[in-house]
């Protein structure tokens, strides 16, 4: 017997299903928050230096309030990727992590291994976007590639070495994608461009291929 | 030979092997399954790239049957 939806939906059944209007959204509620956090920065460095010229360092201190905030919200973001974020008792053991490389391996093709050797993160196409899977969380690229979800999500077992917390986020994702989304708790919603500068270097790329993907390459 | 697997702090454990004319073998398999799921895990087939079924029954004719522990938000 199969069945579609993801059964850890049931942990948060107060929560709407994620689909593509919720995704549209919630978009563009983080878009008006952020502006919101910003514009009266703008605004009041304008309004000073309009008044008296000599208030200038003051409004360059508001330009970067207004300028802080969304590289926060972003960085916020780029955390769900941190392998730091992994609350394992204890280091995992390197034969574990072999073993745990050879099935994340056997589950996807030539391309995302290789992605993932060199960045850590396994590229999904989904009907949402496309995704780019970690340890503890997941990106969401949506298409045209400018729009990035950033979702924080992990397997609930601290003892799992790396690959097998991906591989449990790749297969829940598999499994339902819209209910993934549902299960997991948006960490920031914005353009792709900001994320990629708080990532991790070696991820980065990661992020520009899935860019790549989201925009139809 | 089709694999019933586990994923755990090893990396995976695999629980049984079966073959579709080996009957005991795939009723100790089933047996296996039944406890996984009891125990909590949610047993997973992938459909090809990108497709996963979750299952509720040991699909026999399935080549890998896997054990996930669930996910949540973080």
């Amino acid at each position: 017997m199969t069945t579609t939806a993801l059964p850890e939906t049931a942990a948060v059944a107060w929560r709407e299903r994620v689909d593509e209007r919720a995704l549209h959204v919630r978009g563009r509620l983080w878009t008006l928050s952020t502006s919101a956090h910003t514009v009266p920065f703008v605004a009041t460095a304008g309004v000073l230096v309009g008044i008296e010229p000599f208030l200038a360092p003051v409004s360059a201190l508001a330009l970067v309030h207004a300028w802080a905030i969304p590289e926060l919200y972003a960085k916020r973001g780029a955390n769900v990727l941190s392998p730091h974020r992994r609350r394992a008792p204890v280091a995992p053991a390197e034969a574990a992590q072999r073993t745990a490389l050879g099935l994340l391996g056997d589950l996807v093709g030539h391309a995302a291994r290789d992605l993932h050797a060199r960045t850590g993160l396994v590229p999904e196409r989904g009907a949402l976007g496309v995704w780019l899977v970690g340890e503890a969380g997941a990106l969401l690229v949506r298409p045209g590639g400018r729009r990035v979800h950033c979702w924080c999500v992990r397997a609930d077992d601290p003892s799992l070495p790396p690959a097998d917390r991906t591989a449990h986020l790749l297969l829940a994702l598999r499994e339902d994608e819209h209910g993934f989304a549902t299960v997991a708790n948006l960490a920031f919603s914005g353009a792709r461009w900001r994320v990629r500068r708080r990532l991790a270097p070696r991820m980065r790329g990661a992020l520009d291929e899935a860019g790549r993907m989201a925009r139809g390459g | 030979m089709a694999r019933l697997i586990r994923m755990d702090r090893t990396g995976h454990t695999t629980l049984a092997e079966w073959t579709a004319d080996d009957d005991a073998a795939l009723a100790a398999a089933a047996v296996a399954f039944r406890e996984q799921l009891e125990a909590g895990h949610y047993a997973v087939v992938t459909r090809g790239e990108g497709h996963a079924e979750r299952v509720t029954e040991l699909p026999a004719e399935a080549e890998l049957v896997i054990l996930r522990r669930p996910i949540a938000g973080g």
